[in-house]
């Protein structure tokens, strides 16, 4: 009986610890992507609040929380073609643009807010994602609370890792991103179109944060609120660290930050000052950075401007 | 002694990067105009009610450099920061550790004269600030960690760490959550009645001063710059890269600390969360605007706490909400970081240029463009 309790408690921890991941797997996924085609993004934050946004006003204007998914990526992509085209067209140093796209997706979403819903604050309630249940899981202990029901983005989240697996290590295509992260001058040579990876990088990241900050919105509370990404997207690119810019990487560092939180919700009825538990998740991010510090681990020309002019 | 100074206001005015400042500036006022006048709104009315707010008459403009006060430090601190090769986005989080040491410093220390109270205070402040900082920069040269994940997750800690010590151990009685209020004798004068503008803005203009003395005249500014410019280069020449470093991120973190120590000694008179409303993050794009020159952070900073004391009257007299300023920021930094859209004009000129000289006069000229 105590075993079965066990379980059941470990099975609710592990769903809760999903529910926090999926966002942050998503940022993480697309930030991974990105570095790896030698682009730094800082931007995910703001590319995700994007998503969230646009989610909801999908959801709101075609009254269908599916096609909100679309217009999330759709937001998404907006704004990682700014960074783009900033970083890779004009050269802007990779941080700083990151930074302008950040505060740009925090002013327009802030100011549309108000123009839609005339609130500084949160949008009106739309429709969320129905979530899938299994029901013939429910009766077994673990599976049934970690498996029994889930958002359809978790499904989309699992489908994303493995082909952006295969993508980056089983495709020729992905070799050549590759190559374009590590040594721009060398993929030049061999005449791969640096520009062009970079941008279809960068876009499938904004897709990927869009889908990220959809889940935010109306995959779980069916509302935009101002700046609710929360530094998610910050939390994402010490995860991309973390899962050592591989997409398995990112799915597993995310799952276990969600884990880590889960566990200070609990800890939130136990008396302990209530600050100190919202900082965990910051400390763990930086603890976690410690522990897994891979000196010049990350794609060699990341965060680097090419210009083939220039070599 | 004239001509000379006439001569350097002509160099200052001819170069490059203030050109750049100036014409991302107006790019990025175009832009957010229209916006504006897709949205419907009249950004002719909309950049007058702002202007009004900012500059129309002596209690606006005194609240304008109020504003700015904490600006100007948190835009030196992220300069210094770029200068020295560090980026500090830790900046907010450093200014809520130096706003919450500023009012301990204030509240509990006693029967002090009023200058060395003060002192004391600013004291506390840049240390609580400056170490809060060199936390980021040790992580970075110990463990090569980023340290710009670093200092944004020190941001969260900072607030919730300072939240944490106003709520269970310095609270002030009463219902409000925040600390006791602060000994006459370390409040700031004011330099104009009833407004945001105290001696801390004398103080954010000294510190200007004081860094581009340090940046030209010494050898410690010098270095500081050399382990900017290539760190690599300047530990050869034989300056200690690591010590350099951490030294630059504790003068950053200690001018970001005394922002929030003029907040507190000067207009609160009390630490209180969520007092800055993100002073730290508009330090970033105020160095960018001001290409990292104290110099041109001050008046950058002076253009921010006009955006800021501007977007309120805005929001008042129109229906344009003032988060419209974040977009003009947004723009503002994307403008100046990107000197490629405002000087695309010149570029065209250039290739136009280049093929109608043809190939026998190419190499030479093309080089100096």
């Amino acid at each position: 009986m105590a075993l079965t309790e066990t379980l059941q408690f470990a099975g609710t921890m592990f769903s809760g610890a999903m529910r926090i991941a999926i966002p942050i797997c998503f940022g993480a996924l697309g930030s991974t992507i990105c570095e790896r085609a030698g682009i730094v993004n800082i931007g995910i934050e703001g590319m995700m609040l994007a998503g969230s946004f646009g989610g909801v006003v999908g959801a709101l204007v075609t009254g269908s929380p599916w096609i909100g998914l679309l217009f999330a990526m759709v937001a998404g992509m907006l704004f990682s073609l700014l960074h783009g085209v900033l970083t890779i067209h004009y050269g802007t140093g990779h941080i700083i643009s990151g930074l302008g796209v950040n505060l740009l997706a925090s002013g327009v979403t802030t100011v549309l807010l108000v123009a839609i819903w005339q609130n500084r604050g949160k949008s009106e309630m739309v429709g969320t994602l129905p979530t899938i249940e299994l029901t013939f899981l429910k009766k077994i202990p673990f599976i049934g609370q970690a498996f029994g029901s889930f958002s359809p983005l978790f499904l989309l989240l699992l489908a994303a890792v493995a082909l952006l697996w295969v993508f980056l290590y089983k495709t020729t295509f992905g070799l050549r991103a590759r190559i374009v992260g590590e040594s721009p001058q060398t993929a030049d040579a061999a005449g791969i179109s640096v520009p062009k990876m970079q941008y279809i990088c960068v876009l499938l990241c904004g897709l990927l944060c869009g889908l990220g900050g959809a889940y935010l919105s109306i995959g779980d509370i069916g509302m935009f609120s101002r700046d609710m990404v929360a530094g998610r997207g910050y939390i994402a690119m010490a995860v991309t660290i973390f899962g050592a810019w591989n997409p398995i990487g990112a799915l597993g560092g995310g799952l276990l930050f969600g884990l880590a939180q889960s566990l200070q919700f609990r800890l939130q009825q136990s008396g302990i000052p209530v600050q100190l538990i919202q900082m965990l998740p910051y400390v763990i991010t930086i603890l976690v950075l410690l522990l897994v510090r891979r000196k010049g681990g990350g794609p060699a020309a990341a965060g680097k401007t090419f210009d083939r002019e220039k070599h | 002694m004239l001509g000379n100074a006439a001569q350097r206001v002509c160099k200052v005015l001819k170069s490059k990067k203030l050109q750049t400042s100036l014409l991302a500036l107006v790019g990025a006022i175009v832009v957010s105009g229209l916006i504006l006048a897709l949205s419907g709104y009249s950004p002719f009315v909309a950049y007058g009610a702002m202007f009004s707010g900012a500059f129309g008459g002596a209690a606006n403009i005194a609240d304008t450099l109020g504003t700015a006060t904490p600006l100007i430090f948190t835009g030196l601190a992220v300069a210094i920061a770029m200068k020295g090769g560090a980026v500090n986005i830790g900046a907010e989080g450093q200014l809520y550790m130096g706003a919450f040491a500023a009012a301990l410093a204030g509240a509990y220390g006693k029967d002090l004269p009023m200058v060395l109270h003060i002192a004391l205070c600013l004291l506390a402040a840049f240390i609580a600030g400056g170490l809060w900082a060199v936390l980021a920069g040790g992580l970075k040269i110990k463990l090569g960690v980023s340290e710009v994940i670093i200092t944004i997750m020190l941001n969260y800690i900072a607030t919730y760490l300072t939240d944490y010590l106003t709520t269970y151990h310095f609270k002030a009685e009463g219902m409000v959550v925040k600390t006791k209020r602060v000994a006459e004798s370390a409040m700031l004068p004011t330099l104009y009645p009833h407004s945001r503008l105290t001696v801390g803005f004398l103080i954010a203009i000294l510190a200007a001063v004081i860094l581009v003395w340090v940046l030209r005249r010494t050898v410690f500014g010098y270095e500081l710059q050399a382990v900017g410019l290539n760190p690599f280069a300047a530990e050869s020449g034989g300056v200690k890269k690591g010590r350099q470093f951490l030294l630059t991120m504790l003068i950053s973190g200690g001018l970001a600390g005394l922002a929030g120590a003029c907040e507190v000694l000067g207009v609160h008179g009390y630490f209180m969360k969520g007092f800055s409303p993100g002073y730290g993050f508009d330090g970033l794009a105020i160095a960018v605007l001001g290409q990292n020159n104290p110099l041109g952070v001050t008046l950058s900073a002076i253009l921010y706490g006009a955006l800021r004391s501007g977007a309120t009257m805005m929001d008042r007299m129109t229906k344009i909400p003032q988060d419209f300023v974040g977009i003009m920021q947004a723009l503002i930094i994307i403008f100046v970081a990107t000197p490629g859209l405002v000087y695309f004009y010149r570029r065209k000129k250039k290739k136009t240029a280049a093929i109608h000289k043809g190939s026998e006069t190419a190499p030479a000229t093309t080089e100096e463009v």
